[in-house]
Parts: C-alpha cells; sequence; structure tokens
C-alpha cells in the first residue's frame, strides 16, 4: 500500500513537472503549428533568473515569488522576441521553425555558459518548503506538493483565461480555424505574439519551479524538452485538456515502469508505449475536429 | 522529345564530370596534399557526410525531417565497435571494459558479433529494419510532419539514455574505444589509416552515386511527389506509406555505414556521438549545403565538419554561436541552401498553400514544408 502511494506521489511529481514544461509548449504549438525547440531554454532563462533574483534578495520564500513573478516576464519576452523577430518570418514553414529555434536554443545555452559559468549553481529553497508532510502513511516532500499545487494552478489560470478572457476566445478561435477566425475580424498576428508570450511565460515559471529540485544549469532545458514534446504528441493539438492528461499519464507511466525496472529502460519502454499509442489515436488523445486528410 | 534528350544528355555529362573532380579530389589531391592526420580527419568527415547524404534524401527529397539519424549512426558504430572489441579480445576472449564493470561474461547477444560475416549483415539490415519498423507504425497511421520529427528525436534521447544506463555491455559514457585492429588489419599502422580512408571515402561516392539511381527511378519521382501533394499520391493509387519507408531506411542504412566506419577510424563510438543534440547538429551540414541537392548535403557536412574541427579548438565558445546563427540564418533565409543560391532570387515567393481546400490548411501541425522546398525539387 505505501509502496503503491509512494509511487502514485513520485508519477504525479513527475507529471507536474512534465506537465509545466509542456503547457506552454502545447499552447503555441496547438495555436501555430510551431515546435519551439528554445522552450526548454526559456525554462532555463526563468531558472537563472531566480538565482539572480535570490542574490538580491535574501529571503528565500520572498524571493522565490518575486522570482515567479519576474520569470513568467523573462520567458514571456524571450518568446515575444523570438515569435516577431524568427517565426512570424517562416509562417507557413513548421518544420523549419524548429531548425531555427534550435540555433536559438544553441546560442542561449552557450550564452548561460559565459554569463553563468559551465558548473550548476544552486537556489535556496524557503524554509516553509523544507520537510516533507505526511500523506497516507507516506513522507512526500513539500518542494513536491509546491510544483504539484502550482502546475494545478497554472492549468487552471490558464484554462480560465482561454474560457472567459477576449484574448481566450481569440486564441481559441486561431487554433480551431485561423482563416475563419482572421475573417471574423480577429488578428491572428497579434493573438500569434500574445499567445507565444503566455506560453513562453509559462516557461519561464517552469524554470523557477524547478530550482525548487536541484542544482541549475545550462542544460537544464535539454534536459526536459524531448519529454514535453512528446506530452504534446500524445495529448494532441487540443485545448489544455490533452496536455493535462498525457503529461500526469506519462509522469504515472514512466515512475511505474521505473519502479519495477530502470530508468533508462523505463524511458525506451514509454516510448514504445507513446509509438503504440499512436497507432490507436495518431491525432493525440484531444485533438480538435478538422475535416482534412492528414 | 529532342529537348528531353538534350537534357538528359547534360545531366549525364554534369554527373560525370562531377564524379570526375569529386573522385580526383578524394583519392588524387586529399591523399597527396593532407598529412596523416588530416587525412584521418577528412576520413571521420566522410563518415558524418553519409548520414548527411542519407538525411538529404529523407529529409531533402523525402520532406521527413527526421531528428533522430543519430541512432542509426550509433547502432552502426556500436555493432561495429562490438566486433572489433571481440576481436581485439581474441576468440572466447572477454573484452576489457567487461572485466571492469560487467561480470566478466560476454552476454549471449553478444556472441555472434564475433563473426565479421554477421556484423557487416547486421550493419547493412538491422537499423534499416528498425527504421522501416518505425516508418511502417508511423507513417502507415499518417503521423507525419512535427509529431514525426518529435518521436525521431525521442528515439535518439532514449536510445543514448538506454547506452548510458546499461554500462555493463555498452561501456556506458566511455562508450566503446581501444580498438587495435580493423579485421585483422593492425589499426596503428598508417598505411591501415590510409586504406580506412579510401574505403570511407569510395563508400560515400557510391552512396551519391546511389541516390542519384535511386532519383533519376519512377520511386524518385514518387518520393517527391509525396512530399509535395501526399494526399494526390494516394489518390492515385500508391501507398505513400510505403514510399516514405523506403527512403527513410535507406537514410538509416547510410546513416549506420557512416557509424559503422567511423569507429574504427575515430577509434571511439559514445553516447555523445548519438544523443539529441548531435543528431540535430546532422542537419546543419544538409541544410547548408541544400537538403534537396545531390552534392549539397555532402559539401555541406564536410564544410561544417571541417570548420568545427579548426575554429572549436582554438573558440570553442564563438563556434557554438556560429552554429547556432549558422542554423538560424540558413534555415530562416536561405532554406534550399548555398547550392542553389543562384537560384533563390528567381524563385517565386509563394504566399501560401495553392491547393483546393483537401489539404489540411486548419491543422498546421500537420503541414509538412511543401512549399519551402516545392522549388527545389527539381534541383536533381
Amino acid at each position: 500500500m505505501e509502496a503503491l502511494v509512494s509511487q502514485l506521489f513520485a508519477g504525479l511529481s513527475l507529471g507536474s513537472v512534465l506537465l509545466l514544461a509542456a503547457l506552454g509548449l502545447a499552447l503555441t504549438f496547438g495555436q501555430m503549428g510551431v515546435i519551439n525547440m528554445a522552450h526548454g531554454e526559456f525554462m532555463m532563462a526563468g531558472a537563472y533568473t531566480a538565482f539572480v533574483v535570490q542574490k538580491s534578495i535574501a529571503d528565500a520564500g520572498v524571493s522565490l515569488l518575486v522570482s515567479l513573478v519576474i520569470g513568467f516576464l523573462v520567458g514571456g519576452l524571450l518568446g515575444l522576441v523570438l515569435e516577431v523577430t524568427l517565426i512570424s518570418r517562416m509562417y507557413h514553414r513548421p518544420l523549419d521553425t524548429l531548425l531555427v529555434t534550435f540555433g536559438v536554443a544553441l546560442v542561449l545555452q552557450q550564452l548561460a555558459r559565459d554569463v553563468f559559468g559551465a558548473p550548476n549553481v544552486d537556489v535556496r529553497a524557503p524554509t516553509w518548503l523544507s520537510g516533507a508532510v505526511e500523506i497516507l502513511g507516506v513522507g512526500v516532500p513539500k518542494t513536491r506538493l509546491f510544483i504539484l499545487g502550482l502546475a494545478t494552478l497554472a492549468v487552471v489560470a490558464l484554462g480560465l483565461a482561454l474560457k472567459l478572457t477576449p484574448l481566450g476566445r481569440r486564441i481559441r478561435a486561431t487554433v480551431a480555424n485561423r482563416d475563419l477566425a482572421e475573417t471574423a475580424g480577429i488578428s491572428t498576428r497579434a493573438t500569434d505574439r500574445l499567445t507565444f508570450f503566455l506560453g513562453s511565460g509559462v516557461a519561464g515559471v517552469a524554470g523557477v519551479a524547478l530550482t525548487l529540485l536541484g542544482s541549475i544549469g545550462p542544460t537544464l532545458g535539454t534536459n526536459y524538452i524531448v519529454d514535453a514534446f512528446l506530452v504534446v504528441v500524445v495529448g494532441g493539438i487540443g485545448q489544455l485538456k490533452g496536455a493535462v492528461i498525457a503529461a500526469l499519464g506519462l509522469g504515472l507511466l514512466q515512475a511505474g515502469i521505473e519502479y519495477s525496472t530502470t530508468a533508462s529502460l523505463a524511458k525506451v519502454l514509454v516510448f514504445v508505449i507513446i509509438v503504440a499509442f499512436l497507432q490507436v489515436r495518431p491525432q493525440g488523445l484531444v485533438a480538435v475536429r478538422t475535416r482534412s486528410l492528414a | 522529345m529532342s529537348a528531353v534528350a538534350k537534357i538528359w544528355g547534360n545531366e549525364r555529362a554534369r554527373l560525370l564530370v562531377g564524379v570526375g573532380v569529386a573522385g580526383l579530389l578524394l583519392f588524387v589531391v586529399a591523399p597527396g596534399v593532407l598529412s596523416d592526420f588530416r587525412l584521418n580527419l577528412l576520413a571521420k568527415f566522410c563518415c558524418l557526410a553519409m548520414v548527411a547524404v542519407g538525411i538529404g534524401l529523407a529529409w531533402g527529397r523525402g520532406g521527413m525531417l527526421t531528428l533522430g539519424q543519430g541512432v542509426f549512426f550509433g547502432l552502426g558504430g556500436y555493432l561495429m565497435a562490438m566486433h572489433l572489441k571481440l576481436a581485439d579480445a581474441g576468440p572466447g576472449g572477454v573484452p576489457d571494459f567487461m572485466l571492469l564493470y560487467g561480470d566478466g561474461t560476454v552476454p549471449a547477444w553478444w556472441e555472434p558479433f564475433r563473426s565479421p560475416v554477421v556484423t557487416v549483415l547486421a550493419i547493412l539490415l538491422l537499423p534499416a529494419g528498425i527504421a522501416a519498423l518505425l516508418g511502417l507504425a508511423v507513417f502507415k497511421r499518417r503521423v507525419r510532419g512535427a509529431y514525426f520529427a518529435i518521436l525521431s528525436q525521442a528515439l535518439a534521447a532514449a536510445f543514448a539514455i538506454l547506452l548510458i544506463g546499461q554500462q555493463k555491455v555498452t561501456g556506458g559514457t566511455n562508450g566503446l574505444n581501444g580498438f587495435r585492429s580493423f579485421f585483422g588489419f593492425d589499426l596503428a599502422d598508417p598505411v591501415n589509416k590510409q586504406m580506412l580512408y579510401y574505403i570511407a571515402a569510395g563508400t560515400l561516392l557510391v552512396m551519391v552515386l546511389v541516390v542519384r539511381l535511386v532519383m533519376r527511378s519512377r520511386y524518385g519521382e514518387l518520393l517527391v511527389a509525396v512530399r509535395d501533394q501526399e494526399n494526390r499520391v494516394r489518390f492515385l493509387g500508391y501507398d505513400p506509406a510505403l514510399v516514405k519507408v523506403l527512403a527513410y531506411a535507406i537514410a538509416a542504412a547510410f546513416a549506420a555505414i557512416g557509424g559503422a566506419l567511423f569507429a574504427p577510424i575515430v577509434g571511439i563510438i559514445s553516447p555523445a556521438d548519438v544523443g539529441v543534440v548531435p543528431s540535430i547538429a546532422f542537419l546543419v551540414g544538409v541544410a547548408i549545403g541544400g537538403r534537396a541537392t545531390l552534392l549539397g548535403p555532402v559539401v555541406g557536412s564536410i564544410a561544417v565538419s571541417w570548420a568545427e574541427t579548426s575554429l572549436s579548438e582554438r573558440f570553442p565558445s564563438f563556434w557554438t554561436y556560429f552554429l547556432g546563427a549558422l542554423f538560424i540564418v540558413v534555415v530562416a533565409f536561405l532554406p534550399d541552401g548555398f547550392a542553389t543560391l543562384g537560384r533563390v532570387r528567381l524563385r517565386r515567393r509563394r504566399p501560401g498553400p495553392d491547393e483546393p481546400a483537401d489539404t489540411s490548411d486548419d491543422e498546421p501541425a500537420h503541414d509538412e514544408h511543401e512549399q519551402a522546398t516545392a522549388s527545389a525539387g527539381r534541383t536533381a
């Protein structure tokens, strides 16, 4: 029983990290069909933001909260700049944007290495997040619970924003049918920019959250980007629902397989399971209905 | 018909000249001018260029952006390395790293690779088979575009992690290294090193010719047609999935052969050569040279490797910026690569798909880069 609960929490915790990493990706991918390889580096930027903020604000509790806000802005602005300078120019070439953003990722990684040094750095967790909470007889680290809460908050906030705000309506309309949205008077260009800002901002927040789990380095983004992509593929290009189910599902799956085999075998098995899953649902769990042949 | 005959004649003449020049450069000039060390480097670049030729076929001609060629490169390299390690250990011997990390016995699935014949067959067939299986699973279900790219990338990530995790049989992060002989020839002997160079250069030339042959065939036309208008090909009664699978499998076999020669030439194959980043790095040479041309990937790949070796030792951080900038500039502003530089100005800029409503317009994730490379299809 205890083993089961502890595995369940390990899976949920991995899933919530994946979810934070993939939320922004799902948003920009669903909207524009753009695979942003630099998304992981936006997370890295968020993580280093937390590091810089902590240098100026000694109180770890306050600096974490401030970092979350600034991390969102840093990630968002990076995304906005990327969208305006490069992605908007390559509108009908989604596969090429993948390569371009990989170039951006390389540059950002090297920049981090030159500015902050190649060795990893640490961000202190606030005292109110140290220790563990006992749930069903299992000790769960508070930091993990905090990330789970943060992921939930991010999903709820994004979900409400998509549902209720005018921007959310425009985003949903653009995802469903870009041409029709344009015809209806929505500036899809402006919507794209705001979506990219929002999605990249979430990446920044994810980066700040990751500082609670361990030290941070220039390759932080690369460690998460592939898994985040897989979440988007499995979830489909629908709204947030797909990403949430896929992230938690993959997290639980990975943790479950890891329990009975090894971490490296689990990675391969998860990949095989995903390919098998795509045989059943090639469009992912939740997809916008279209009449296209693809 | 005379016009067709004229073009054919010209093409053939161009090919003869091209092959002649390439052969002269690779087999006469390079060995005459370069030191043993430089020649060995060139041999290594030839191996990397083999992967590029395959990517040119799958991506440039077939429209399949594969971010995971490192997997097949690595498979070829590791298969060859297993044989070399076993051969060095002698009949019934155990490779040194297994004594270090493992329990001192050779696992049963290693045993067949004591035979050179099995090894060569495995290098030719196993990676191509895996590519065909994955391709069938993916393309049959019409997963394509960015989805395929992500899956191939995930495969590379999983493969690298698996190699690192199974240290007892793969050598872990260190990989397999310290080979002493290559099919009975002493690797320390410069003459044998030179022989390896000739093998690599010759193989590369043969691969280019194979791709040309494939592209001149009916199948080659189909491949380009699938890239540009998959649904129309389907309506004509062909199965686009099979067309794609074949090109992907050929690309995998090319990458595997490149890896298999890379291992003895460089003396090491490790997870650092096969993961996500090296897999994507293979693409830059192809993109720069011209993805849909015959010689573009080869020239681009060798040029990038050469620049990397000469620049990164002196300015390691500058090289990474430079590589990133190359990716950005070439892909964003020169999508067809330098091989088509002269044609770029003439190319008609098309705002969007000039297609009837039956294409996947409302699902941008599935849009191939048809518009970008449609004009490049002619540059054979």
